[in-house]
């Protein structure tokens, strides 16, 4: 499995550790109320599952088994491929310190790593699709 | 790989990248750079990502990937899936757009469930042990 396949799918499962933590420490914040940040945590906990996880996992394994881009380079580019990874972990975890921080107590800094973030895991999604729609051809 | 997956990952990254355009916005109004009225697309940065992104790649990866049926069959069955797929998460989230038009958002999830009926029935039999496969 290629090295950037691995790197994509170990975080993956790191993200699908962290968000069942995340689901734990809410469960238990619903009943108890202890920490009161975790009330702005849902968004997030959902993010670290659909993004950290599931889309990490898919993106992976797309770039370990679709079609090789040529015989040369059957990755294709694999900068962007890199870059990808980095945009999509480096804006998730913004997100998370920074969404619920944002919704308890908004302020300009936290407003703008948000908007960071944003844009982060945007170039991300665009990056993918820009990397891979070659690699999706028929025989 | 066939080319009716060609076809469904192709629109799947093409609804990953309007998904994520969307919850671009979302995430920016959050910051407070944008106004209210944006949060009126949550409902189809969901739809556009859970069943226009995740789901369809999964058929067209599935479609691609499993083994060959035990019989030669036709692919129109899971050609009528792409299409009801893809119409059904439009209407989806144009009824979540548009006031009052509740129903084409009902008429969307019906052609969702009427797609992934016609591939899980023509998938099924794909679902074969290695044993099976080899004869």
């Amino acid at each position: 499995m290629p090295t950037l396949a691995r790197w994509y799918i170990k975080t993956s499962l790191a993200y699908l550790a962290l968000a069942l933590l995340a689901g734990v420490a809410l469960a238990l914040h619903r009943t108890s109320g202890i920490v009161p940040l975790l009330g702005f945590f849902n968004p997030a906990y959902i993010h670290l599952f659909v993004v950290g996880w599931l889309t990490q996992l898919i993106f992976g394994v797309a770039f370990w088994l679709f079609p090789r881009f040529s015989k040369e380079q059957p990755h294709g580019n694999q900068r962007l491929a890199w870059a990808t990874y980095a945009l999509l972990n480096a804006g998730l975890l913004l997100r998370v310190v920074a969404e619920p921080v944002a919704a308890a107590s908004y302020t300009r800094v936290w407003g703008l790593v948000l908007i960071v973030s944003a844009l982060a895991q945007w170039l991300a999604g665009i990056g993918f699709v820009v990397y891979i729609w070659p690699r999706v051809r028929a025989k | 790989m066939p080319r009716l997956s060609t076809w469904f990952i192709r629109l799947a990254l093409a609804h990953l990248t309007l998904g994520f355009t969307l919850g671009a916005a979302l995430l920016i109004y959050k910051a407070g750079a944008l106004p209210p009225a944006v949060w009126i697309v949550l409902p189809a940065h969901q739809e556009m990502l859970l069943v226009g992104f995740m789901l369809q790649l999964v058929f067209g990866v599935g479609f691609w990937i499993l083994p060959r049926p035990p019989r030669s069959r036709s692919d129109r069955p899971m050609w009528a899936a792409l299409v009801l797929l893809n119409v059904g998460v439009w209407l989806a989230l144009a009824g979540s757009l548009l006031p009052g038009m509740d129903w084409l958002a009902a008429a969307g999830r019906t052609a969702e469930m009427a797609a992934v009926l016609l591939f899980a029935t023509n998938i099924w039999p794909r679902v074969r042990s290695f044993r099976e496969v080899k004869g």
